[in-house]
């Protein structure tokens, strides 16, 4: 149901609204890529070094070697996430905390290296870069994307290998003692989690035909972390439809200017504290009580 | 097996490691055949835990050197150590909860060690590791191994952590404090299980507070205290030092 709605809107929304089911499903693919690397235990507060380094590269690629977007993004996929499983790797053994800061830092850094050396455009960006041949190409290449990924992470977290990312984040020590190198595996997850944030980034980079330093501004970290939250983080279905959920709603408040961010603060505030398992592990739990109602009576 | 038998599988040399001021493991030395079955004793904190940390690869040791099977392994990987064949449990059980108990095992059978040992053959994954913990007393046709591995009781999480060792198809089993906190039925059906595996030819490090049991499977007993060897032979050899008596346990144990 929710696939067929997702497929159809496109047609249905034009213009603004459009814009903005765009902008959602790249928020989606974020926070899929954040729920992703949370399954093994790796806390992301920089989800905006993937988006940046994607939209990076299909920038450089189109601006100075005028590459069409069909070999721009693959090739955005596949640099972002190997450049993000290459810068990263080298903290995969910091936990928790100490992770999530250097992730946080990282997209700061290219921000202000770019910003300071005027390399890439510097503070006024790549600009004129080629668009998507058209409207439909765009949308549907958004919602088909986020689809994507989150039908393959469901699939991939219930076979054997998301089995073992998940038992990296229940104990490492154990899954080191069952001969598995955690290492190698959490920069596979890099990898793919690289890949997939590299995408919402080449996407929106032709999607605006251009592509400037706030790429890696903090709201493509935040705002993933939040939309996980709101949808609960560990289904990927969560995530997805916390993005869903967040992006329409901050755009429609957006006549409120400023006080919107506060109204938006309260609201995560609020669902953080009274659905702390986030609103698809309740609305699963709420469906399960309810099967069982209907059995016994 | 024969000339093999002879050699030692397992070589510790004058191994050292201290946190800190103290000294918690001090200029070990020993070896194990292939087939054999060590028991380890001591007080708390004599250092068998951080000896077995040093072997398997978790603690990198201060000074010393572990061989196996003729190969250098000091300080080197613990996924390295365990994907040559050294499998352990831990005393404190380090387990998946949020895993059913039977995916628990997934993680040691989905490692390359163990598909490379299987070959081309490639049964369910989840049938083996029911047959498995079948073997541990895991009923196949109870509900006990699809439930989280959170809920089980203590019992049952020392097994699966048994289980779960066994799961990487070793050819060396270190079992730290196996038996702690189960109750007596249980330790009389898993002392069988490790009496059979130790037959089927694996070579076995067994520390243990549970001496009676233990004595009743090992072929050699090694004492440690405050980090230091202090005795090593036959249960009755050791027991009888008066070093161990006086350090150890200050009364005399029934051997039998």
């Amino acid at each position: 149901m929710p696939v067929i709605a997702l497929l159809i809107l496109p047609i249905v929304l034009k213009g603004y609204w459009g814009k903005v089911l765009v902008y959602a499903c790249m928020f989606g693919l974020l926070a899929l890529s954040w729920d992703f690397l949370a399954c093994c235990g790796l806390f992301s507060l920089g989800q905006a070094l993937f988006f940046g380094l994607g939209a990076y590269v299909a920038g450089i690629l189109s601006y100075y070697l005028h590459w069409p977007p069909i070999l721009t993004i693959p090739a955005a996929i596949l640099g972002g996430g190997l450049l993000s499983a290459i810068l990263l790797s080298p903290v995969l053994r910091l936990r928790g905390v100490y992770f999530a800061m250097v992730t946080l830092m990282m997209p700061l850094l290219f921000m202000k290296m770019i910003e300071t050396t005027g390399l890439l455009g510097g503070a006024h960006g790549l600009s004129a870069l080629a668009p998507f041949p058209n409207e439909w190409v765009a949308k549907y290449l958004a919602v088909g994307g986020f689809l994507f990924v989150l039908f393959v992470f469901r699939r991939m977290i219930s076979e054997d290998y998301g089995l073992v990312l998940k038992a990296i984040r229940d104990d490492d020590r154990a899954v080191m003692s069952a001969a598995i190198n955690i290492y190698w595996r959490k920069t596979q997850a890099l990898f793919v989690a690289g890949a997939v944030g590299a995408f919402a980034g080449a996407f929106m980079t032709h999607h605006y035909q251009f592509v400037g330093m706030t790429v890696f501004a903090l709201d493509y970290s935040i705002l993933p972390l939040a939309a996980s939250a709101l949808g609960g983080p560990g289904t990927f279905a969560g995530p997805a439809l916390g993005s869903m959920i967040l992006i329409p709603l901050s755009e429609a408040l957006r006549a409120l200017g400023g006080f919107r961010i506060a109204l938006y603060c309260v609201i995560l505030i609020l669902s953080v504290i009274a659905l702390p398992e986030g609103i698809f592990h309740y609305i699963e739990r709420k469906y399960h009580q309810f099967e069982r109602l209907v059995k016994v009576g | 097996m024969g000339k093999t038998e002879e050699q030692a599988i397992l070589k510790v040399e004058r191994l050292g490691k201290h946190f800190g001021g103290v000294q918690a493991v001090h200029n070990v030395s020993f070896s194990l055949r292939q087939g054999e079955f060590l028991g380890i004793i001591g007080p708390n904190g004599s250092g068998k835990t951080t000896l077995v940390n040093l072997i398997t690869g978790f603690v990198k040791p201060d000074s010393g050197r572990v061989t196996y099977r003729g190969k250098n392994i000091t300080a080197k990987k613990p996924y390295t150590i365990a994907g040559l064949g050294i499998s352990r449990t831990f005393q404190m059980v380090r387990l998946f909860y949020n895993l059913p108990a039977y995916k628990n095992l997934i993680i040691p059978l989905s490692s390359s060690r163990v598909k490379k040992l299987r070959g081309g053959e490639y049964g369910e994954r989840d049938d083996v590791a029911v047959d498995l913990l079948d073997d541990m007393g895991f009923e196949r046709d109870s509900f006990v191994p699809y439930k989280l591995a959170g809920s089980l009781p203590h019992g049952y999480l020392k097994r699966l952590d048994l289980a779960r060792a066994m799961a990487l198809r070793p050819d060396f089993l270190i079992l730290d404090e196996l038996f702690s906190g189960m109750a007596m039925s249980e330790v009389a059906s898993t002392l069988p299980l490790i009496e059979k595996f130790h037959e089927e030819g694996l070579t076995i490090i067994m520390i243990e507070h549970r001496l009676k049991e233990l004595f009743r499977v090992v072929d050699r007993v090694m004492v440690l205290n405050f980090g230091e060897k202090i005795a090593e032979g036959s249960p009755q050899e050791v027991m009888g030092t008066e070093t161990v008596k006086k350090a150890y346990l200050g009364i005399e144990v029934e051997i039998g």
